[in-house]
């Protein structure tokens, strides 16, 4: 199902949740939404669901307005944060009860209905679980009934909100595996909510950063990291290294760092800060200085992660601290040791204008 | 146990909120159901205990008898809750803190005064120092009375309000935990100085308002009393049994008047219990994950 | 005698630490809870504070409740069966009986009704005077059942404010059964009010969004998701009030009229009997309502564990 939300606003009291913001979903796409808490990504899923409505822009399904149906209208299947299994049924029943619900001509009948919720468990793979009780079940569990719950109808679209942020790290990897795998065997229209980077990169095609209320910046995770719309979408992406720099006599300057030739149009500018924004492998680390604008640091420390090593670096000319990542081949012939001076360029820098950024996560 | 019911703001929602002539039609049900039913009584005893005036309220409120049922009321109360205090809180500790056997037992006959009709209460006492009773005989040539005196209407009262300290002190203990209390001792305090400075103050609400929901049944029980009361004027009788004497006798504004005091202290519980819910809510107990819940 | 909290605590503490034994001594270090705990329990250092707070415990109720009681119980065994047979199968005893338990029933049918009604109104609603509402349900609980049994029996006399407008129409409730149910239904009301009430709050409107987004609309998603997850907190209310209406004595002696074969309790045939010094007769009957209380108390405990096994989710 298409999904178009155009202009949408909505408050609660004082706080705005949505402030005019525009998004389009093509059919059978997986989308996260992804961004800090407060930033409306789980009001605008509920507005998509039809559990809020708008206070003003509009909400079009198919191309046709859903603003103000109701919920029951929209075939949506919805996974709620905390599951909201029902605890008085059963597993069966619970995942039958959409089947239960629908209008008599498009009602299964009992067999139909059984041999559907048994497909259902079987694919969530909790075939022997049919007849216990939500309580009875790990939380892990709970998700996927959650999951086949909403499906069982044959929703137009797949709405989770949060899905694995009430699991421990473990169960929420494996979840996401088997998020994406459902997504290629059920393609159906797929949003959800999240505020980890690397769960929205893991599981969805496109990522939709949100922030007060409104998009920042959508694409896939090599767009959103490769080109930012702002630091604000590089700092929540993660894996890049940002600094509080300024423009200054025809250079852009960190501490006594030069890193690069001004913007363009800024040559002429007198003193603008701006931050500077560098992905964590795009540099160059070297023990003697080529001499082209390299960065004189201090290694702190050394941690190697699987195929790659992290190295914490210190400036020596006021740059702050930062971490850089090399792959096994580039580090193992140098064999950098904490404490040792290395020179460092970035092979890529991208720079935006006076942002008022935090650059605390820089380091 | 309204605690929570401004946890999270009620927002306009088009899913769960019902309609308007719903919300009108319910409201008004259950606002005229419950004035009716609750405040339309407390009214009329006001209005019953003035009927004849402020002075002869005070009449009857200073009348000989009304003073003695009082002083026995108070005297009844002033032992029966500090002992179901230290109850309530030696049980709330043991169950709460340590691990034994037959826990839930222990917990379900605490419960049993509850399901004890008030009347069979008093009865079981008659049964042990009645005249017909167990102890009848050692009491007889002892000289010692407890039924249709003071000591019987004491173990009644004692018997009917055994549960309620313990009832509110039990769940805000599980709750709070043993964290902090383990703090405590690993910075070196005794067991009484950790029960004493962390313990207490952190529960202090529930103990009092078990104090006085127990307060109030101490001073207002009449079925469990009324049977080992005799209702001997002036001697064995309590409030609320003074109240019935009244009333069967037709002085009906006396018996308002005298009931005017137990309203006054219902209230008085009421409001109090209002206040302590606010400031549960302001003050909330940090509940202790256990691990059985969280691997769910 | 309100809640249900306190029992859904203790079985969580139990799970928790049913590996917790208190035999000390022999494990090494250790950073799981129970062997934490155990650890400060050892540090307590002269004297173990569980034997004397649970001694205590343990002697207090004992002496105040569970002495006494075997004692009664033991006192009843004195009774020949057949006199007891004969004393309990008496017609008067038997329609005391009846009427006990129907009018019982009745007022914790009527309560469990307008209680949930209530608890709704109070938990989902917001209008002015919802706080002091709120308050007024725990007044049953709050005032002396012999004020409330005289105020009761006052206000629907014929001269009383309400018996004075039903009186004509024939409708007065004073000195009928009809009278009864009226104060048992005062008497329990805060019982079902105070059990749905933190159901209902921890419902949170999430189960029901899920239901409406599954196709429900609002009766069905109230029928087949919502009253069924009130339903164990719905029933243990009812049996909490008629507990209490089997044993209720003082609110229901003022305006019930106590006329035999009409109006009369059993807990009041209980003090005829004591008042005309018929002990063994008084004591056949409270055995056989003291029977009843424990099989309702067994009921609520089981009820209250049902409830744990259904509670919902998230």
């Amino acid at each position: 199902m298409k999904i178009e939300v155009v202009d949408a606003v909505k408050r609660f009291g004082a706080f705005t949740a949505l402030d005019g913001l525009n998004l389009t979903i093509a059919p059978g796409e997986m989308v996260a939404l992804l961004g800090p808490s407060g930033c409306g990504k789980t009001t605008l899923l509920r507005v998509i669901a039809g559990l809020e409505y708008l206070d003003s822009g509009r909400l079009l399904l198919e191309g046709s307005d859903a603003t103000r149906a109701p919920v029951q209208e929209r075939r949506v299947g919805f996974v709620f944060q905390h599951y909201a299994l029902f605890g008085h049924m059963t597993i069966f029943e619970n995942v039958a009860f959409g089947l239960r619900l629908k209008p008599r001509r498009e009602r299964p009948n009992e067999t139909m209905i059984r041999k559907r919720v048994m497909e259902l468990l079987a694919m969530v793979q909790l075939d022997g679980f049919a007849s216990r009780y939500p309580a009875q079940l790990s939380g892990g569990q709970r998700q996927r009934i959650a999951f086949a719950r909403a499906l069982a109808p044959e929703p137009k679209m797949l709405l989770l909100d949060e899905p694995f942020g009430a699991l421990d790290a473990r169960v929420r990897h494996d979840l996401r595996q088997w998020l994406r795998q459902m997504h290629a065997l059920v393609p159906v229209t797929t949003l959800f909510v999240t505020h980890d980077q690397s769960e929205a990169v893991d599981v969805a095609e496109r990522v939709v950063v949100m922030r007060q209320g409104g998009v920042e910046q959508s694409g896939t995770m090599e767009e959103l990291q490769g080109n930012p719309a702002s630091p604000f979408v590089a700092d929540f992406m993660g894996g890049v290294n940002l600094f509080q720099g300024r423009v200054e006599d025809g250079w852009t300057r960190i501490g006594d760092v030069v890193v690069e030739v001004a913007p363009p149009g800024k040559s002429n500018v007198d003193s603008m800060p701006t931050v500077v924004c560098v992905r964590s492998h795009e540099w160059q680390v070297l023990r003697i200085p080529d001499g082209f604008r390299a960065w004189r640091t201090v290694v702190r420390h050394v941690r190697p992660q699987g195929s790659i090593v992290r190295l914490g670096l210190e400036s020596l000319e006021g740059a702050g601290r930062f971490e850089v990542e090399m792959t096994r081949e580039q580090y193992d012939p140098y064999g950098f040791q904490s404490g040792e001076t290395v020179f460092v360029r970035p092979k890529r820098v991208k720079i935006f204008a006076d942002p008022p950024h935090d650059v605390a996560a820089a380091a | 146990m309204s605690h929570g019911a401004e946890r999270h703001q009620k927002r306009p929602s088009p899913v769960t909120d019902d309609p308007l002539w719903m919300r009108v039609l319910l409201s008004g049900l259950v606002v005229l159901f419950l004035t009716g039913f609750l405040l339309l009584p407390l009214l009329f005893i006001g209005t019953q205990a003035l009927s004849k005036g402020f002075d002869a309220w005070l009449a009857a409120l200073s009348h000989p008898d009304t003073l003695a049922a009082l002083r026995l009321t108070l005297l009844t109360a002033l032992i029966v809750v500090p002992l179901n205090l230290v109850f309530g809180l030696c049980v709330a500790w043991a169950v709460a803190r340590h691990d034994f056997r037959g826990k839930n037992l222990l917990i379900t006959l605490i419960d049993l005064p509850f399901a004890v009709s008030p009347v069979i209460s008093g009865l079981i006492f008659v049964l042990l120092f009645g005249a017909q009773g167990w102890f009848a005989a050692p009491l007889a040539a002892s000289g010692v009375k407890i039924i249709f005196a003071v000591p019987g209407i004491v173990l009644a009262t004692l018997f009917v309000t055994l549960p309620f300290v313990a009832k509110e002190l039990i769940p805000v203990m599980m709750a709070r935990g043993r964290g902090e209390e383990e703090a405590a001792r690993l910075l070196g305090a005794s067991e009484w100085q950790s029960f004493w400075h962390v313990t207490l103050p952190g529960i202090r609400w529930g103990v009092l308002y078990g104090v006085i929901l127990c307060n109030a049944r101490a001073m207002g029980e009449f079925g469990a009393v009324s049977v080992v009361s005799g209702h001997i004027r002036g001697m064995t009788n309590t409030l609320p049994l003074h109240v019935e004497n009244l009333y069967n006798e037709y002085q009906s504004v006396a018996a308002f008047a005298v009931s005017s005091i137990l309203v006054g202290l219902s209230l008085l519980t009421l409001i109090s219990k209002a206040w302590m819910d606010r400031r549960g809510r302001e003050e909330p107990v940090v509940t202790v994950v256990c691990p059985e819940e969280e691997r769910l | 005698m309100t809640r249900i909290e306190p029992n859904r605590c203790v079985s969580v503490a139990v799970t928790t630490n049913s590996s917790h034994s208190r035999d000390g001594g022999l494990q090494g270090p250790s950073s799981t809870p129970q062997a934490h705990g155990r650890w400060c329990d050892r540090i307590s250092g002269h004297g173990s504070p569980v034997p004397l707070t649970l001694g205590i415990s343990l002697f207090y109720l004992g002496l105040i409740v569970l002495l006494p009681l075997t004692l009664a119980f033991a006192w009843s065994l004195r009774l020949e069966s057949h006199a007891l047979w004969e004393i309990v199968t008496s017609p008067r005893v038997l329609v005391a009986f009846t009427i006990s338990f129907g009018t019982a029933c009745v007022a914790a049918a009527i309560n469990a009704l307008c209680g949930l009604m209530t608890a709704w109104v109070l938990v989902r609603y917001d209008f002015p005077g919802r706080k002091l509402l709120d308050a007024l349900v725990d007044l049953p609980f709050a005032l002396p059942t012999a004020v409330a049994g005289i105020t009761l029996a006052a206000l629907h006399a014929q001269n009383g404010w309400i018996g004075a407008l039903l009186d004509p129409l024939g409708l007065a409730l004073a000195y009928t059964p009809g009278g009864i149910v009226l104060a048992l239904t005062f008497i329990g009301l805060p019982f079902v009010v105070r059990t749905v009430q933190p159901v209902l709050q921890a419902m949170d409107g999430e189960m029901e969004e899920a239901s409406a987004s599954l196709g429900a609309n609002r009766w069905q998603t109230f029928r087949l998701v919502t009253l069924p997850g009130l339903m164990p907190a719905l029933l243990t209310g009812f049996t909490m009030a008629l507990a209490r209406g089997l044993g209720e004595y003082g609110s229901v002696i003022f305006i019930a009229g106590n006329r035999p074969f009409v109006s009369e309790i059993v807990p009041l045939l209980i003090v005829t009997r004591l008042e005309q010094y018929d002990v063994i007769g008084a004591t056949a009957l409270a055995m056989l309502m003291l029977t009843v209380s424990f099989v309702l108390l067994l009921l609520i405990n089981l009820l209250q564990s049902w409830m744990r096994r259904r509670r919902p989710i998230g």
